[in-house]
């Protein structure tokens, strides 16, 4: 199959008209800026909507509207703008609406810079809106994963009738990588039959979020923690790299996932057995793939863009049964692998069986 | 025997909620008569508020979606352009559309998104117990007002038709109100022509409606159209601001 040399946010936009997403609402932004723009010049082409919201906040609540009728529908931003959408991702997820929504996170907290960055972690994973809600969280670590990663949003979303969000980093979204641009895959979803497009032949529909009767609303969300546990026990995805003899591992998401592989590489040069788990979904939290190493490695290594957050989910996830450490770079810098292996050796001590 | 008057098919059997003398009633049934004339009730789809019209969706036989405080009018434009050949409108108290509201308010007029939208304007935000809306008037008492408005402080009252008016994409704008009966069928003219501008895909259409707040004005339903006659209806600007030539014509 043919490659294309583009970027990772055109990888996304690129996926999106491929997975039949039919209209996108967006707000310039930067770095996730390259997702309208190609959209605006392809999307009209592929016969959909491309409309410039006034603000995110208009954006995601007009992602809300053509969710409602049905259609494939999608938004991106980067993380001030994503702090805008959090009232209507909390309205989607409490009308079960299924939108694809992508975060490239720049710097923060406030403005920040443009630069890659993890620090929308805990406000992606643990909420973000108010109330008691999840959204998918997948997090590509290149380009190709830019493109399939989107393709399966969509399904993801339609599966679960629940907003999926793509986090990627500025890194990511800039960064030109060859892309194969595969077709969208066959996928068994639900039929739509709660859409609201008119109620001729047919009883009315209405898709709302409110409970004001404190027993309606306790109902309404157990059902929707039913829903999450199911996505908690179906939807964990992960990678792991070098993993099956490991005394060590990284724990690492996104880009800083794929600095670690280098790191992995140069370790077991230096007979440090290293691996790298790398979470896919950062929510569902891939709890199982920590579960074997409960007790069974000497120590991991979180690495993140920010002051950490995802390691709080890694010795959750390890139920604190071995040291877990952290290095991480803040503010749009990027760790270097020589920087992660020393951290590495000096956080847990380990003694050097050779130089390099 | 011959039934002359009954229950218009653009409304359900579901009681209204609204305190008594609440005009949100009369607005509801108006717009169910408009949806029912036009025969557009099968492809219409609604957009409610928070606030006191927040359980319209139940009262309407349309579909219906219940937006976030302000955000009826973004809503509805992603309805619209998904499903352009369908009839979208908004139903949005003056504190959504002209207070957490006002950049969608500005921008569908602006875009001249093909939506209609109506704005119930009671001058408080009902719901919440009669606070200070953008609409209220000046001197007017409301909880977050106790002194009555002072324009030197806050600002003198929004007149939203006007400022939407403004704007190209708005080609159908007008000012009602239903205190009277012939204010009444003004009222649903208007209706129906922000309806018709929209089937006709000219641009944006909206309907401004003054309405009561017996409740949280502290008045019998009777004198609550009392003082909107002597107090908001001097305030406003009334009448059709902005009537296209095709609507004229119908």
């Amino acid at each position: 199959m043919k490659k294309k040399l583009i970027k990772g946010n055109e990888a996304i936009a690129e996926a999106a008209i491929k997975a039949g997403c039919k209209l996108f609402f967006g707000y310039p932004i930067t770095p996730s800026t390259e997702i309208v723009e190609y959209l605006s010049k392809h999307l009209p082409k592929a016969g959909g909507t491309l409309l410039q919201g006034e603000d995110e906040i208009a954006s995601i609540n007009m992602c809300y509207g053509a969710a409602c009728t049905g259609a494939r529908v999608m938004t991106a931003s980067s993380s001030p703008g994503y702090s805008l959408k959090q009232e209507g991702l909390s309205y989607l997820a409490a009308a079960e609406l299924p939108v694809v929504v992508v975060n490239i996170n720049r710097t923060g907290p406030g403005l920040g810079g443009l630069g890659p960055c993890q620090s929308d972690y805990f406000q992606c994973t643990k909420g973000g809106g108010h109330g008691d809600y999840r959204l998918l969280v997948l997090a590509p670590s290149k380009g190709q994963e830019m493109y399939d990663y989107t393709l399966a949003a969509f399904d993801l979303a339609d599966k679960y009738r629940n907003p999926v969000l793509i986090l990627a980093d500025g890194f990511l979204g800039q960064m030109m990588e060859p892309i194969v641009l595969k077709d969208r895959p066959d996928a068994e979803l639900p039929v739509k039959d709660w859409v609201t497009d008119g109620c001729l032949g047919r009883a009315k529909r209405k898709i709302a979020s409110y409970s004001l009767t404190n027993e309606i609303g306790e109902q309404n969300n157990l059902y929707w923690e039913g829903k999450y546990q199911a996505i908690r026990e179906q939807e964990q995805r992960w990678e792991e790299f070098r993993t099956d003899d490991a005394d060590y591992l990284i724990a690492a998401y996104g880009t800083c996932a794929r600095i670690a592989k280098t790191v992995v590489l140069q370790a077991r040069a230096r007979g440090i057995k290293l691996g790298l788990v790398r979470p896919i979904t950062l929510w569902p939290f891939p709890e199982k793939a920590f579960a074997p190493y409960r007790g069974k490695v000497k120590g991991v290594l979180t690495v993140e863009l920010n002051t950490g957050q995802m390691i709080e989910d890694v010795r959750l996830a390890l139920e604190c049964s071995v040291p877990v450490s952290l290095h991480r770079r803040l503010g749009g810098m990027l760790p270097h692998e020589d920087e992660v292996l020393a951290a590495l050796i000096q956080q847990f001590n380990i003694p050097l069986d050779r130089e390099v | 025997m011959e039934k002359i008057f009954g229950k218009t098919k653009g409304l359900t059997d579901v009681p209204f909620h609204y305190c008594p003398g609440c005009t949100h009633g009369i607005i509801h049934r108006l717009i169910g008569e408009v949806m029912e004339e036009l025969d557009i009730i099968g492809k219409t789809i609604g957009v409610a508020p928070v606030g006191c019209a927040g359980f319209s969706l139940d009262f309407f036989s349309c579909d219906f979606v219940g937006a976030a405080h302000g955000r009826a009018q973004a809503v509805g434009t992603g309805i619209k352009r998904a499903q352009p050949d369908k009839l979208v409108f908004t139903y949005q108290g003056d504190g959504d559309i002209a207070a957490i509201g006002t950049a969608h308010a500005i921008h569908v007029a602006a875009r001249g998104e093909k939506i209609t939208s109506i704005m119930v304007n009671n001058a408080v935000f009902g719901m919440t117990g009669g606070q200070m809306a953008p609409t209220t008037l000046a001197g007017q008492i409301t909880t977050t007002s106790p002194y009555g408005r002072d324009p030197g402080l806050v600002g003198a009252p929004v007149d939203l038709p006007k400022t939407i008016a403004t704007l190209n994409g708005a080609v159908y704008v007008a000012a009602v109100a239903v205190d009277s009966p012939k204010n009444i069928m003004q009222a649903k003219k208007a209706l129906k022509r922000a309806f018709q501008v929209q089937q006709l895909g000219l641009g944006f259409a909206f309907v401004s409606i003054l309405s009561t707040c017996p409740t949280n004005w502290g008045l019998s339903p009777v004198d609550s159209l009392a003082w909107l006659r002597e107090n908001m209806l001097p305030v406003y600007q009334m009448g059709e601001l902005k009537v296209p030539e095709e609507v004229k014509r119908l």
